[in-house]
C-alpha cells in the first residue's frame, strides 16, 4: 500500500499515470458534452412556467457544482499535501483553481441572466448568491496568493492552509438554500430524492453535470502533466521527453 | 424537437438575450481552457527543447 502510494507520489510515475487515464475522461467529456448541448437546447421541452429561459439551468447546475467540487478536490489534494508532503498533491490543486475558478464566474453570470426574467433582477443580497460571490473570491485569493510566491513550490504550504480554510464556505452554500430564506430554489439532484422536474429535463441536465466533470478531470490530468513538466523540468525523464 | 424551425431555436421564445450569452460564455471557457492548456504544453516543450540545444552545444 505504502509503496504504491509513493510511487504515485514520484513525478515520474504520475505523469505515466495521468497520461494512461486522460484518453478515457477526454473522450467522454467530448461525447457528452455535445450529446448534452443539443438534447438541452433543441430537444428537451419548455418549461411550463419560465418557457425557454430555463434552457439556462444547463449550463447553470453544472458549473455551481463544478465551482464547489473543484474547491473540494484542491482541499483534498492540500490536506494530502500537507501530511505526506506530496508534491504532486500540490500541483494538482495548483492546475485546479483557474478552472474552478471560471466555473464559479460561469456559475454567478448564467444565474444573473436567468434572474432577469424570472425573478426580475439580476442581483440580489441572497444567502445561495453572497456565499457564491465569497466562493469567488476565495478562488481568486488562492490563485493570487500562489502567484505571490512566484513558480515552484515555495509557498505551497500557506496556499494549502487557506484552501483547508476556505472549504468551510462549501457547506454554507450548500446548506444556504435550507438554513436561509431564500429567493434561491433547493437544489436539482440529491442521492435521496427523485429530482422534481420529469426525466426528458433532469436527463439532459446529468448529461451535462457528467460531461463538465469528465472536462474537468481530463483538463487537470492534461495540466498537471504540464506541471510536472515545469518542475521536474531537470529531471532525466523529462529531458527524454523533449528528446 | 422543441422548437417548429431554425429561426425559433434561435429567438429562444423570447428569451434570446438570456440564454445565448450564458451558454456563450459556457462555450468561451470551455474551448478557451482546451486551447489554452494545449498552448502551455507547447511553450514548455519549446523551452525545454531551446534549453537542451543551448547546453549540449560546446562552448
Amino acid at each position: 500500500m505504502w509503496t504504491f502510494v509513493h510511487k504515485l507520489g514520484s513525478p515520474k510515475w504520475s505523469y505515466a499515470i495521468c497520461g494512461r487515464l486522460q484518453p478515457f475522461f477526454w473522450v467522454a467529456a467530448l461525447i457528452l458534452l455535445p450529446i448534452g448541448t443539443v438534447w438541452s437546447l433543441a430537444i428537451s421541452p419548455p418549461d411550463y412556467q419560465m418557457g425557454d429561459s430555463y434552457r439556462i439551468i444547463y449550463v447553470h447546475v453544472p458549473s455551481a457544482i463544478l465551482a464547489q467540487s473543484v474547491f473540494v478536490a484542491m482541499a483534498l489534494a492540500s490536506a494530502v499535501f500537507l501530511i505526506w508532503k506530496i508534491k504532486v498533491a500540490d500541483m494538482a490543486a495548483s492546475v485546479m483553481a483557474p478552472f474552478g475558478a471560471a466555473m464559479t464566474v460561469l456559475g454567478l453570470f448564467s444565474g444573473s441572466l436567468w434572474g432577469v426574467p424570472t425573478w426580475g433582477t439580476w442581483w440580489t443580497w441572497d444567502a445561495r448568491l453572497t456565499s457564491m460571490l465569497i466562493q469567488l473570491f476565495l478562488y481568486i485569493g488562492v490563485i493570487a496568493l500562489r502567484g505571490a510566491f512566484g513558480r515552484g513550490d515555495q509557498g505551497a504550504k500557506a496556499v494549502a492552509v487557506l484552501t483547508l480554510v476556505g472549504v468551510v464556505n462549501i457547506p454554507i452554500i450548500k446548506y444556504s438554500v435550507v438554513w436561509w430564506n431564500t429567493l434561491h430554489q433547493p437544489a436539482t439532484f440529491s442521492l435521496t430524492e427523485r429530482p422534481a422536474m420529469p426525466a426528458s429535463m433532469w436527463m439532459p441536465l446529468l448529461v451535462m453535470v457528467l460531461g463538465f466533470y469528465g472536462l474537468f478531470i481530463a483538463l487537470t490530468l492534461y495540466r498537471l502533466r504540464s506541471e510536472l513538466i515545469r518542475r521536474e523540468s531537470r529531471a532525466r525523464w523529462v529531458q527524454a521527453l523533449a528528446d | 424537437m422543441a422548437f417548429d424551425s431554425f429561426a425559433a431555436f434561435l429567438t429562444m421564445g423570447g428569451y434570446a438575450k438570456y440564454v445565448w450569452p450564458a451558454w456563450g460564455l459556457a462555450v468561451l471557457i470551455i474551448v478557451g481552457f482546451i486551447l489554452w492548456a494545449r498552448f502551455e504544453r507547447r511553450q514548455l516543450m519549446q523551452a525545454l527543447t531551446r534549453r537542451q540545444r543551448r547546453e549540449a552545444r560546446p562552448s
